[in-house]
């Protein structure tokens, strides 16, 4: 080997389990671990292991952030507008500020400033106040006077478009969007309300649809829909003179740290942000927010620790939503189905915010040559959207998975042929041949043929994400004299149950089992680790912890291969002891080798590398996987024509995520992405009044929610898709389980009732105007 | 809302003029039985049970996620009757005793719900979780042999954003079993 190498080629695993596994080689740097065996021959990766934080999650003794108080503990409130577009002319806070359990009095909206001194939005924040108590908070709300001067607003995206409509904002106060493109792109014109389009295309799409023999078209629409988070937005603020400690209920501590640098002009190392028990945040979660900012002003400003936790209806106003948004597909396809041409026309709204897009599914899911799509964001006086759960790709498979089913019926080919046709995935395919057989497919009849009022039908649609990867990933393992392990990362565990598929890795690695690996993870104290969104965690974090727990494990052998008389690389781990490869009968405890260590621990810090052959893309601290995450789902639905409603029985979800770590948990994220996936295609929606521009339904009562009435039953096949690109060859869920539900439930609905729903939620209101029985909500 | 922000203080204390006793708005004094030992607090008479158990005896395990009636996430015990105490007053409790989801364990032992809610993994973020498990918990007391459509039934007012319902039911089902056995 030449002296300069820094890789050494190895052969790993490859394919699908289920259909038959290869081989692949490739170049790993020096001092990564040995190429990890398909799950069948692992101890603990792979394994339904219980999450290591349950008992304390069903006794109640998680610790959230709206559980931390600390002694002197004040309480925030924000005073939100009450108008959707308004100039606040003046601010008085003298009243407020001589109330006697007000500690704390911070302005928001700032009348002295061109652009600060306008709200945009009901329930955008206009001041803030930290007081002892939090009904002495909401009697401060009474006491501040804001002189607004009602400006015109506009609440409805087709209006916005409009050429006369109201301007929601001007050149100085439109959001720029990033040079990362999401949630949009930098650098596109704003007309009016209307920002974009961002263009994409291939071939000649004009050519393209020349050839067709069969071209649908359809204008699909879907609804907003709100996070509605569990454990509300919170922050407990804690600004002392040395630097800033915050408890938040967060998806990402270090990016966190990093926001609260910038904005107070502090350095790293005097920020620390800290969460345990985190209620959910399906994207909301993802960054300090304003409210975040509020409660770091305001502890500074009080010199105490101040906590700020957002009520119901401030979470439905103000803490993000899934946009709205609206579609124009052509699909163009010869007889045989190959398709000639796609074109994408999108509108939709993230309210003041952007990143209103229909995602990547028509340019990227089929093979077809000819591409032509415009994404435009559409500005209103309403709420700001931000990334929720797969964002563009749910409204993308909304159209385009219900446009495909129209194709397939118009050319007389059944969906999963058509689909083996046009879809290159191999890892589909198998998908689909799986769930067929799962589903039923073969009893699947003509649409609307069953003969009574209540009418069932069968329906698949697929999903499409990026295999996401944060390179900025870091994690430490710690092994102690007395054999005690630690597994350390700034990483968080918003439900996922990541600390335990941690612990797996680590003990996979050391011999040991998961329950012998302590947790120390969600503090940004420990070495920087993943965000917990765009499905990235397990992808990021796994490998950096097998890597660590590798090279603190050859520290071990080291120690182990004197007392052993062996060579350090004769040794394996394994069932708690160190042995000899050949001779598993010269062995010693693990604990009895840690005994030998010189110091009280060792430690090995590793970070998240490249994926062995590349990434497809890199950007800043994140990178693209080559292959992407798919997933297919069926779903039978019976639909009651004389009442309109809809009650989805089964969905059978074949997913993949490269290697499965946790089969069990990895199930409860399917099935949260497909409850989650149902309740958007029959019941959820933001309700503007258009007179006032207020949320009607702010609250979980009006806002309708999935139950377990609603739930159906609900299976789920994972496929092993081992391609040697990491570790741990590990990938997400998280997204991909959730954006093929509404589309397979629509196809589903279609095949019962042979009427197309193309706009969400399938509220019975709409199916039976889809029916005519009644007339269509305008 | 007809009954809501009632003023009573337990059973029996009309006043002598026969309308009810006024309290409030300064704070009273009230004895709570929580998880079977008599706790005495300081509460306004406007605080809800919730607030209480959380705010004033540090039993953060009951959770408050919308506040008025519409999750179920807050659900504790009234005398082994589920309720949501974020709709009720703490001084309304009266002599009632309040288990919480920190009193359903005993003797550090798991209860069966508890039990199979990890061995089934019927959690996710888990900030519903509590609410849910007394729930499942309080139905298997009325119903020892459930079935999954009884486990749908008793916590369909429960909202769980991350879908744990398959599992919360094959959990519970599973606890049935296990109690029996
Ligand atoms: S918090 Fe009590 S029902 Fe929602
Ligand atoms: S486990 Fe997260 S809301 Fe139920």
């Amino acid at each position: 080997m030449a002296a300069d190498k820094t890789t050494r080629s190895e052969t790993f695993p490859s394919g699908i389990a289920s259909v038959g596994l290869g081989e692949v080689e490739r170049e790993v740097p020096l001092d990564d671990p040995p190429p990890l065996p398909p799950n069948a021959g692992l101890a603990v990766i792979g394994k339904s292991v219980p999450r290591q934080n349950g008992r304390a999650k069903v006794t109640g003794a998680t610790r959230f952030t709206v559980d931390v108080t600390l002694p002197g503990m004040l309480h925030g409130r924000i005073l939100r507008s009450s108008l959707p577009h308004a100039r606040v002319r003046a601010l008085d806070l003298s009243a407020v500020a001589r109330h006697p359990g007000i500690r704390a009095v911070l302005p928001v909206a700032r009348p002295e400033d061109p652009v600060a001194a306008l709200v945009r939005y009901i329930g955008a924040p206009v001041a803030a106040v930290a007081a002892v108590s939090q009904s002495a908070a909401e009697e401060a709300m009474r006491l501040i006077h804001v002189d607004y001067e009602r400006l015109p607003f506009v609440a409805d995206m087709d209006k916005a478009r409009e050429p006369a409509a109201p301007l929601v904002h001007d050149a100085a106060s439109a959001p720029q969007g990033s040079a990362s493109g999401f949630p949009a792109p930098r650098g596109l014109p704003l007309n009016g309300n209307v920002r974009g389009p961002a263009s994409d295309s291939r071939g000649d799409a004009a050519k393209g649809f020349a050839e067709a023999d069969i071209v649908v078209e359809g204008e699909y629409r879907t609804q907003v829909q709100m996070h509605c988070c569990s454990e509300p937005h919170a922050i407990v603020a804690d600004w002392r003179a040395d630097g800033v400690t915050v408890y938040m209920s967060t998806q990402f501590t270090a990016g966190v740290r990093h926001e609260l640098a910038e904005t107070f002009g502090l350095k790293l190392s005097r920020v620390r942000v800290i969460v345990d028990g985190m209620g959910g945040g399906f994207g909301s979660k993802s960054t300090l927010g304003a409210y975040g900012r509020i409660a770091v002003a305001l502890s500074r400003q009080a010199q105490a620790p101040v906590r700020l936790v957002l009520d119901r209806e401030e979470e439905q106003m103000d803490s993000g939503n899934r946009p709205g948004t609206w579609q124009r597909l052509r699909i163009g396809a010869r007889r045989d189905g190959s398709l000639t041409a796609i074109s994408l026309l999108s509108y939709g709204t993230a309210g003041v915010a952007l990143g209103a897009g229909v995602g990547n599914m028509a340019q990227a899911l089929y093979a077809c040559p000819n591409f032509t799509g415009a994404q435009h964001d559409v500005f209103i006086n309403a709420g700001p959207g931000c990334a929720m759960r797969a964002p563009g790709n749910v409204p993308g498979a909304w159209g385009l998975e219900q446009a495909i089913d129209e194709l397939a019926e118009r050319l007389a080919i059944d969906p999963l042929v058509l689909r083996d046709r046009i879809d290159p995935s191999a890892v589909r395919r198998e998908e689909r041949r799986i769930g067929a057989e799962r589903i039923g497919w073969q009893k699947r009849h003509a649409p609307g043929a069953d003969p009574g009022p209540v009418k069932r039908g069968l329906g698949v649609a697929q999903s499409l994400w990026a295999a996401n990867v944060q390179t900025n990933s870091a994690c430490e393992v710690r092994v102690m004299r007395d054999g005690s392990v630690e597994v350390l990362s700034s990483v968080q565990d918003i439900g996922t149950g990541i600390g335990t598929v941690m612990a797996q890795t680590v003990a996979e690695v050391l011999g040991l089992r998961p329950e012998d690996i302590a947790l120390r993870i969600g503090d940004t104290e420990y070495p920087a680790g993943s965000p917990s969104y765009g499905s990235r965690t397990t992808a990021s974090i796994t490998p950096a912890a097998r890597v660590a727990a590798w090279r603190v494990l050859q520290s071990l052998l080291r120690e182990a291969a004197l007392a052993l008389n062996a060579a350090p690389g004769d040794l394996i781990a394994r069932d708690g002891r160190i042995l000899v490869r050949d001779e598993p009968g010269r062995s010693m405890g693990f604990g009895e080798a840690a005994a030998r260590l010189r110091t009280d621990r060792i430690s090995a810090v590793a970070a998240r590398g490249d994926d062995y052959g590349g990434f497809r893309r890199r950007m800043e601290d994140a990178a693209l996987a080559q292959q992407d995450l798919g997933g297919v789902q069926f779903a039978e639905a019976a639909v009651d024509t004389e009442t309109g409603i809809v009650r989805v029985e089964r969905v059978v979800a074949v997913q993949d995520c490269g290697r499965p770590m946790n089969p069990l948990q990895i199930e409860s994220q399917v099935h949260g992405g497909v409850v989650m996936g149902l309740s958007y295609a029959l019941f959820e929606e933001r309700i503007l009044d258009q007179h006032t521009g207020r949320m009607v339904n702010p609250n979980l009562e009006q806002y309708k929610l999935a139950g377990a009435g609603e739930t159906p039953a609900i299976e789920v096949v994972l496929l092993e898709n081992y391609q040697g690109q990491s570790a741990t060859d590990a990938y997400g869920m998280a997204e991909p389980a959730t954006i093929s539900t509404a589309p397979a439930i629509a196809n589903a609905v279609y095949n019962a009732i042979g009427v197309r729903l193309r706009s969400l939620p399938m509220t019975p209101a709409a199916i039976l105007a889809a029916l005519g029985k009644i007339p269509a909500r305008s | 809302m007809v009954e809501a922000a009632s003023v009573l203080v337990g059973q029996g204390e009309a006043a002598e003029s026969g309308g009810p006793a006024v309290v409030g708005p300064d704070p009273v004094q009230i004895t709570l039985t929580v998880n079977g030992v008599a706790r005495t607090i300081e509460v306004e008479p406007r605080m809800t049970l919730a607030e209480a158990l959380r705010g004033l005896l540090g039993l953060t395990g009951t959770k408050i996620s919308c506040g008025r009636g519409a999750c179920s996430a807050c659900t504790v015990w009234l005398d082994g009757a589920t309720v949501c105490s974020c709709m009720m007053l703490a001084i309304d409790v009266g002599t009632r005793s309040v288990t919480t989801i920190e009193g359903l364990a005993t003797g550090g032992r798991l209860h069966p719900v508890q039990a199979a809610f990890i061995e089934h993994d019927a959690l996710q973020c888990a900030f519903c979780t509590p609410g849910i498990v007394m729930s499942c918990a309080a139905l298997l007391e009325r119903t020892p042999d459930p079935t999954a459509e009884d486990v749908q039934r008793a916590i369909a007012g429960h909202l769980c954003r991350c879908g744990t319902y398959p599992h919360v039911v094959a959990a519970t089902l599973a606890a049935a079993k296990a109690r029996k056995a």
